[in-house]
């Protein structure tokens, strides 16, 4: 965007997708894939001390067709894939997904005959988040770098953005 | 006490009594499986055991019957237990117990799904915590840990006969109301499912509803979505190494868990803690209690549409938090219990922190009391909501809250005092009804007692070392394991070996967050646990819900749930 500050006007120039962009950042709809845990620590996320709503995504949807941020809060169970799958698929596009906490990005510390190993397994993933459950603080992070890559690829679809993933 | 009632059950059953036998405090007789049902019944109308607290199956490949069931009953009027087993060989079946506990059901699924053992006569074996279409049975010896089978449809939970029962039922129910209609068909009724992935379903559990307008005619729960296969695991892990997976359990309260299931292992071994790790434990426990009470009890007051109490609870949590942070290092997965002591002592200055956030306690408590107390909506949607009668409620196992909301003052803390409890000053809380109001208020009394209880323990706190001095237990002093060859090995033995707990069962049991918290371990003289089966307060809780809300409406369902707080990841292990 620039702004002409030798004779300030009201307006400013800029490129349509920038600005669209720029405004799709602020305003993510997380859709909290609560199941374990780290859900309980999305709350806290939610709640007035961290305020997820600083990063203007406190508008959380339980709807997959309302929202374009899926967290995947906690373990998936090989019985929770096939659902985890199908409220993947109908989320409308552009949508992100975050897998938040050791469980959902690689089945953790639980090695066994229940737990799928990590949630890349049945749909693409764009962040990892560290920790058992993560802080807030990490969440938020994660957030934030959903925010950059929305607003440097714009309108990708995630058929597009896990393009190679598909492939390999 | 128990002792007695095994010589009374001598004498009334004679040589049906296979085997008696007494471990860690714990009675037990050995009948055969033909027997389980007479005795569990003179148990229950002869010996007031009002439940049945778990039911657990252990398999011993080498033995010619190779299951062993035990029947974990308990009395809360005599106060006493008694462990019924019974040894069933490979295709072989037990009578149900399903007619004598509501509580047999889901425990008699679990031991079907996770062992194969056969109960003859229930009304609904199928598999519980593992998939459909999953092939074994998953604690078996023989059944390699890592052995992951995939899902690819969910369960369809109602058969035809269901749908045309729940027909009947609507028909009926028109009949009743003296009502003029159509007859209702299957196909008019509505199916939808709560949850897996739902808002009102605080974690991953499913109810699927059939409804007619908003009335459940017909409902059956599903769990097992996160099923982490928490006693696979212990069996595959040292005893001490355990103790995270604990935490993950009921992750509201970690502490407690923690706290109860280092007792547990510690009956075991037969070792006593010092006086500072009893009062730092129930320090710690009260405040998991605390913890898990604020949460339940917002999430259940935003699932009545009452949002601003949530942000009052919310930050007196997140206060706790901070200081358990600065304890152990982690906010909600602690592990700071060890078996023989906890992980290190208590920082300097805790104290004084911890006094301080027992009064923004107070404040968030009352902050809420003033919103909710008079307020009709609230009134409206919780009294008389979900109401479920002392005699169900003790017939399902219920435990903690929810059992006292009906009017029934038991608490372990009381009944069988550990870690000192019965040194300090504190009431139970009761409802009256059994209903969703009860079951909150009950956790709002006891957050004024936990609270008390905390103060009285920092009041008293004694001096002295918080882990007791045997390195066979505990890891040694890191002065040693770097100073000394004895010091290095005693560490690596302890790690790589673990702790050596002599063979044979036990009970250890405290009371969680939301009940009795139970571990029921086997060890083989080895550095691992044979079987570790946990026995959870939500399990037979959750097992009650179907009953409580069929017949109601959804919106009483979604209310019921909150307050019956299911921990899933508790829930399914």
């Amino acid at each position: 965007m620039a702004v002409d500050l030798e004779k300030p006007s009201n307006f400013i120039t800029t490129r349509l997708r920038q600005a669209v962009n720029w405004g799709r950042k602020y305003s993510l709809w997380p859709l909290p894939f609560g199941v374990a845990c780290c859900a309980i620590e999305f709350m806290s996320t939610v709640s007035s001390y961290n305020d997820i709503s600083r990063f203007g995504a406190e508008l959380v949807r339980f709807s997959p067709r309302q929202s374009d941020l899926m967290i995947i809060a906690g373990t998936i169970s090989y019985k929770q894939a096939p659902i985890l799958k199908t409220i993947y698929e109908q989320m409308a596009e552009p949508k992100y997904v975050i897998a938040m906490g050791v469980c959902a990005s690689s089945g953790g510390f639980y090695n066994n005959y229940s737990t799928l190993q990590g949630a890349d397994r049945v749909i693409p993933v764009d962040i990892y988040v560290a920790g058992c459950p993560p802080t807030p603080e990490n969440l938020l992070f994660a957030l934030t770098q959903i925010q950059d890559k929305v607003e440097k690829e714009g309108f990708q679809p995630a058929a597009v953005r896990h393009a190679n993933r598909a492939e390999a | 006490m128990s002792q007695k009632l095994v010589e009374r059950l001598q004498q009334e059953f004679g040589s049906d009594i296979l085997a008696t036998g007494s471990q860690k405090g714990d009675e037990s007789i050995t009948v055969a499986p033909d027997k389980v049902q007479p005795v569990l019944t003179h148990l229950r109308d002869r010996e007031g055991c009002e439940q049945l607290s778990d039911v657990i199956g252990v398999d011993y490949p080498e033995r010619e019957k190779r299951f062993e069931v035990n029947y974990l009953m308990r009395s809360w009027r005599n106060n006493h237990r008694l462990i019924v087993k019974t040894d069933v060989q490979e295709g072989a079946a037990v009578p149900t117990a399903t007619g004598i506990y509501h509580a047999a059901d889901w425990h008699e699924r679990e031991v079907y799904d996770l062992f194969g053992v056969r109960f003859e006569g229930h009304p609904d074996l199928r598999r519980i915590l593992c998939h459909h279409q999953f092939e074994g049975h998953a604690l078996r010896k023989d059944y390699e840990i890592e052995r992951g089978q995939e899902c690819t449809t969910p369960e369809n939970l109602f058969s035809d006969e269901d749908l045309e029962r729940a027909a009947r039922r609507a028909n009926n129910l028109v009949a009743d109301l003296g009502g003029v209609a159509d007859e209702i068909y299957p196909s008019d009724l509505l199916t939808v499912n709560l949850g897996p992935s739902h808002p009102a379903t605080h974690g991953a559990l499913r109810a699927e509803v059939l409804l007619d307008g908003e009335t459940i005619l017909e409902s059956k729960t599903e769990i097992g979505y996160i099923h982490r296969c928490f006693e696979k695991e212990a069996e595959d892990h040292t005893w001490a190494e355990v103790m995270p997976y604990t935490d993950r359990l009921n992750y509201c309260s970690a502490m407690t868990n923690n706290s109860i299931y280092a007792s547990a292992v510690e009956k075991m071994l037969g070792v006593e803690i010092t006086p500072r790790a009893q009062a730092v434990r129930v320090i710690v426990s009260e405040l998991g209690r605390i913890i898990d009470h604020l949460v339940c009890v917002c999430a259940n007051l935003v699932d009545v549409g009452a949002l601003t109490n949530y942000w009052y609870l919310y930050n007196v949590r997140e206060s706790i938090y901070e200081s358990l942070e600065k304890l152990c290092g982690s906010r909600l997965t602690t592990n700071y219990a060890r078996i023989g002591g906890m992980s290190h002592d208590l920082y300097e200055g805790f104290e004084a922190e911890i006094r301080e956030k027992m009064e923004e306690l107070v404040k968030g408590a009352n902050d809420v009391m003033n919103l909710v107390a008079r307020n009709r909506i609230f009134l409206d949607r919780t009294v008389g909501v979900g109401v479920i009668s002392q005699a169900d409620a003790l017939s399902f196992g219920f435990t903690g809250p929810c059992l006292r909301a009906t009017g029934l003052a038991y608490d372990l803390r009381k009944h069988a005092p550990y870690w000192g409890y019965d040194q300090y000053d504190f009431d139970i809380p009761v409802g009256s009804t059994g209903d969703t109001h009860d079951r909150i208020m009950v956790r709002m009394a006891e957050l004024v007692q936990s609270r008390s209880i905390v103060l009285q323990a920092l009041d008293k706190l004694p001096d002295g070392p918080i882990n007791i001095d045997d390195h066979s237990v505990i890891l040694p002093p890191k002065e040693k394991v770097y100073g000394s060859i004895e010091g290095v090995m005693n560490q690596f033995k302890l790690i790589y070996e673990g702790i050596q707990v002599p063979a044979g069962e036990g009970y250890g049991f405290g009371e969680g967050a939301n009940g009795e918290l139970g571990f029921f371990c086997v060890s083989d003289g080895t550095g691992h646990a044979y079987r570790m089966k946990v026995r959870p307060p939500c399990f037979p809780i959750f097992s009650a819900f179907t009953h409580i809300i069929q017949g109601g409406m959804v919106p009483d369902a979604i209310a019921t749930l909150g307050s019956l707080n299911i921990i899933a990841g508790e829930l399914d292990r």
